[in-house]
C-alpha cells in the first residue's frame, strides 16, 4: 500500500499526487516511469514520474483524467492509498549538454518533459520551451517551465491563452524567423499526433528530436512485449528500451493504431463504471 | 487378488469447461485414491523417486494414503516439495517419476501425481493448519538471505532456506506472488486458490515476501550485499517473449502469449468489465507455437468466446512439446491442429488489424541439435488463411534485465545466466541461480529441483564464509 500524501488539481481533469514510496524517490531519474494499480480488480497503468524528493521519500504523479482507471484515481484524496506502485521503470532520458536544447510539450505532456528539461538546464544547456494546451484551463506547470527557461513560448487551441494554434506552428515559425539553427536537438512530449508533426517538421530540417512514447503497457518489465513499437525498422519495447526514442525513426501509423486497439472495451469499462458510481444520466 | 485398473481422474464435460474457467480435472475422491494408493507395490528400491527432481519419497507418501493416513502423507510429500498441490496438477509425470513406475513397464503406471494432488488437495479442504505441516524453527540464526523472483524456482529455494533457519526475504517485480503459477498457467489447470493457499505455507515459514520490487530498477544486488544479504539467490525466469521477425507482426490483435496470458490469469481480463483489465479478441484465432504454453493460450481463446482456434506448428504431433495430456484436452475441446506448417507473414486491414496470415507448408528433414527432425519449408507451397487473432507461443527467453545490472556475471549466448548446475552458483560469490533464468524455458518441477540445490548450496556456502 502507497500512501497518497497530497493531491491537488491543477488543470481542469488534470490531479497531482504526490505519493509515498521512498525506494522509488531515491533511485527515479528523468524520463523514468512507474506502472501502478489501485485496487484488487484494477488494471496496471504507466505514469511518468514529474518529480522525485530523496528526502521526503516521494514522487510526483500528474494524471490526466481520460478514462476508467485515471477517472477512479481522480476520485482519490488526501491520505488515501494505491495499491501497488513499481518502479523505477525504463531508461532514464539522455542528459548532456548539447548546447541549445527545445523542448516542446502538450497537454499531461508537460509534467513528463519538466524533470527532463530541468536536468538539461543544469547540464548547462540553453533551453527554448513550447508548451501546448487545447485552452487555457489545461495549462500546467507553466511558472515552473517558465523558471527553467531562456526563451518560453506557450499556445492553445482555441487561443484562450498565448498563441492561438498548435506546439506545431509555434515550432514552423521559430525555424522559419531564425537564420541561425534553432536548437540542437528538441525533447517532445504529448499526444501521439503531436509528436508525430512535430517530428515530420524536425526532420525537413534536419534537426534531431527525441520523443517519449506511451504505448499500451501491462507489466513494464520487458516480459510481454504489449508495449512493442517498431523503430528504425527493428521492434523495440518502449518499457525496457525506451520510453525515449529518435523521433525520426519511428512508425507513427503503428503506433497510433496499436493505441486504438482497445478503444471499445476502453468505453465499455468507463460505462461500468458510470453506472456503477452513478455518475452518468447518458441518454 | 484382483488386479485394479489405474484409476480416471474425473473431468469436466468438454462442451461445458469451455464455458468457464473452472478445473478442467475434478480430482480424485477418496476411495479412488485408496484404490489407486494400492497399485502401488511398495519397491524396496523404488525407481519412481529417481524420476522426481526434488526426491520425493513417492512409495512413502503413498502407503499413507493406501491406509487412509492422509494428514502423513501430507507429511511426507512437504519433507521434500513445498509445493504439492501445484506440483499434482502441473508436473508432467508422464515423463518424470511415473515414466519410472516398474508398473509402467507391462501396464500403466501408478497415478502418483494424481496421488499427490489428493493428498494436498485434502490437507487444505481438511486441515488447512494441521500438526500435517511441517514445524520448522523460523529464522532463527539471523542470517539474511535475498531471493528475487517468486516463481517456483524463488519459492523453493526460500522455503528451503527458512526451514534451515535462515532470515529470507522474496522480491517480486508484479504485484502477485507465484510467477508464471500466477500470469502463466490458466486457472483452469491451476486455480489461484491453490497457488495462493501453497504461498500461504511458505510464509508460515517464515518467508516474506516484498511485491513491487523489480531488482536491477527498484534496488540493484549490490545494494542488496549492503544492506547486508548475505547471499542472493536470482531465480528471474524466461519472461522475455520471443517473436518470429516476420512482416506484420505488430499489427493488432497479434499478442505474445504472455501478454495474452498476463491478462487473463493475473489481471483476470476474463472477468472484465468487473475487473479492469481487458482483453480483445475476435473469432477466429492461431496460436503459433506446439507447447504447453501454446494450449494454454488455444484453450483460453475457446474461453474467451473463440468460434475457431487453430495451432500452427511447423513439425508434425510427435514432437509437440507440450504434454500429452493438455493435447488431448485441448483437441477433445476443438482445436484444430495445422501441422508441418509455419507462418511467413501478417495481412491485417486499414486500421493495422490482422486479418488473415501467409504461410508455407514444411516437411521434416534430418534431426538438430535438439534431436527433433528439423522442419524444412517446401518451395512453392505458400497459402494464405484468414484470421483475426494471434497468440504467439514459440518460447520465452531468459529476462536479461537483471543480469545485465550485475556486473561481471557470467551470461551465455541466449541471456542465460551461466551455473553449476549442481549447485546453482554463479560468476560472482554469493549470488546463486537456478530455474528458468539459467536453463531458458523448462518446466516447473525443474525450476523447484533447482531452487533446492541452491538452497543447500547456499547454506554449505554461508557456513563457510563463518569458519
Amino acid at each position: 500500500m502507497y500512501n497518497i500524501i497530497e493531491k491537488s488539481t491543477p488543470a481542469k481533469n488534470v490531479n497531482r499526487f504526490v505519493i509515498e514510496t521512498s525506494d522509488i524517490a531515491k533511485k527515479a531519474l528523468p524520463g523514468q516511469f512507474v506502472i501502478l494499480r489501485l485496487h484488487e480488480k484494477g488494471e496496471r497503468i504507466p505514469l511518468t514520474i514529474a518529480d522525485a524528493d530523496k528526502v521526503k521519500g516521494t514522487i510526483t504523479l500528474f494524471i490526466q483524467e481520460v478514462g476508467k482507471t485515471t477517472i477512479e484515481m481522480g476520485n482519490l484524496k488526501n491520505g488515501d492509498t494505491i495499491l501497488d506502485v513499481v518502479g523505477p521503470l525504463g531508461i532514464p532520458s539522455h542528459i548532456e549538454n548539447f548546447g541549445t536544447v527545445l523542448c516542446i510539450a502538450g497537454g499531461v505532456g508537460v509534467a513528463v518533459i519538466y524533470p527532463i528539461a530541468k536536468a538539461l538546464k543544469e547540464k548547462g544547456n540553453k533551453i527554448i520551451s513550447i508548451l501546448g494546451a487545447r485552452s487555457k484551463d489545461f495549462i500546467i506547470l507553466e511558472n515552473e517551465i517558465k523558471s527553467i527557461s531562456d526563451e518560453f513560448y506557450i499556445a492553445t487551441d482555441d487561443g484562450s491563452y498565448g498563441q492561438k494554434g498548435f506546439v506545431s506552428d509555434v515550432l514552423k515559425n521559430l525555424l522559419a524567423t531564425r537564420h541561425s539553427p534553432v536548437a540542437n536537438i528538441v525533447y517532445a512530449i504529448g499526444p501521439v499526433p503531436m509528436m508525430k508533426v512535430v517530428s515530420e517538421i524536425t526532420k525537413q530540417h534536419n534537426l534531431k528530436i527525441i520523443v517519449s512514447l506511451n504505448p499500451v503497457m501491462v507489466d513494464g518489465t520487458g516480459m510481454c512485449g504489449a508495449c512493442r513499437v517498431s523503430v528504425g525498422g527493428i521492434t523495440k519495447f518502449a518499457c525496457v528500451d525506451g520510453p525515449d526514442f529518435d523521433g525520426h525513426l519511428v512508425d507513427w501509423k503503428e503506433l497510433t493504431c496499436r493505441l486504438s486497439l482497445f478503444k471499445q472495451k476502453e468505453k465499455e469499462s468507463l460505462d461500468h463504471y458510470c453506472k456503477l458510481k452513478n455518475l452518468c444520466n447518458r441518454s | 487378488m484382483e488386479k485394479i485398473s489405474r484409476q480416471k481422474m474425473p473431468v469436466q464435460d468438454a462442451k461445458e469447461r469451455i464455458k468457464n474457467f473452472s478445473s478442467v480435472a475434478l480430482g480424485y475422491s477418496e476411495e479412488q485414491a485408496v484404490l489407486e494408493a494400492k497399485r502401488c507395490i511398495q519397491c524396496k528400491k523404488p525407481t519412481c523417486v529417481n524420476g522426481c527432481p526434488v526426491e520425493i519419497n513417492i512409495p512413502g507418501f503413498i502407503k499413507k494414503i493406501a491406509e487412509k493416513k492422509f494428514p502423513e502423507a501430507i507429511k511426507i510429500l512437504k519433507n521434500k516439495n513445498n509445493l504439492p498441490a501445484i506440483c499434482g496438477r502441473v508436473c508432467p509425470q508422464e515423463t518424470q517419476c511415473e515414466i519410472k513406475c516398474v508398473l509402467a513397464k507391462k501396464g500403466e503406471p501408478v497415478a502418483i501425481g494424481c496421488l499427490e494432488r489428493f493428498a494436498a488437495d485434502w490437507e487444505i479442504t481438511n486441515s488447512p493448519k494441521s500438526e500435517a505441516t511441517v514445524s520448522s524453527p523460523k529464522s532463527d540464526n539471523g542470517i539474511k538471505i535475498a531471493v528475487v523472483g517468486s516463481g517456483p524456482a524463488g519459492l523453493t529455494c526460500a522455503a528451503d532456506l527458512a526451514k534451515m533457519g535462515y532470515d529470507v526475504i522474496i522480491f517480486e517485480s508484479l504485484h502477485e506472488t507465484g510467477g508464471v503459477l500466477m500470469y502463466g498457467i490458466p486457472e483452469f489447470r491451476l486455480p489461484k486458490k491453490i497457488v495462493k493457499t501453497e504461498i500461504d505455507y511458505i510464509k508460515s515459514l517464515g518467508v516474506r515476501i516484498s511485491t513491487n520490487v523489480l531488482i536491477g530498477k527498484t534496488k540493484t544486488v549490490q545494494e542488496l550485499f549492503d544492506e547486508g544479504y548475505k547471499a542472493i539467490f536470482v531465480g528471474t525466469g524466461a519472461g522475455l517473449p520471443q517473436f518470429l521477425g516476420i512482416p506484420g507482426e505488430n499489427l493488432n490483435r497479434i499478442y505474445s502469449a504472455n501478454e495474452f496470458l498476463t491478462r487473463v490469469n493475473l489481471m483476470k481480463a476474463y472477468k472484465f468489465p468487473e475487473y479492469d483489465t481487458p482483453i480483445d479478441i475476435g473469432k477466429r484465432v492461431a496460436v503459433i507455437g506446439a507447447g504447453n504454453v501454446a494450449m494454454d493460450s488455444a484453450r483460453v481463446s475457446l474461453r474467451l468466446g473463440a468460434d475457431e482456434v487453430k495451432i500452427v506448428y511447423r513439425r508434425t504431433e510427435k514432437e509437440m512439446p507440450a504434454r500429452l495430456e493438455e493435447i488431448e484436452n485441448a483437441k477433445e475441446e476443438g482445436v484444430r491442429l495445422h501441422l508441418l506448417t509455419a507462418p511467413v507473414r501478417f495481412m491485417g486491414d486499414e486500421n493495422n488489424n490482422v486479418t488473415g496470415m501467409e504461410c508455407i507448408k514444411m516437411e521434416l528433414g534430418e534431426p538438430d541439435s535438439s534431436g527433433r527432425r528439423r522442419p524444412v519449408p517446401i518451395k512453392n507451397s505458400e497459402f494464405k488463411f484468414d484470421v483475426d487473432t494471434i497468440v504467439m507461443a514459440i518460447g520465452q527467453s531468459p529476462n536479461p534485465l537483471l543480469p545485465k545490472t550485475i556486473q561481471g556475471l557470467q551470461v551465455g549466448k541466449h541471456g542465460n545466466i551461466i551455473t553449476d548446475e549442481k549447485t546453482g552458483a554463479t560468476s560472482i560469490p554469493g549470488i546463486f541461480a537456478g530455474g528458468d533464468i539459467a536453463t531458458g524455458a523448462s518446466t516447473v518441477i525443474e525450476a523447484m529441483g533447482a531452487g533446492k540445490r541452491a538452497a543447500r548450496t547456499i547454506d554449505e556456502y554461508i557456513k563457510n564464509l563463518k569458519k
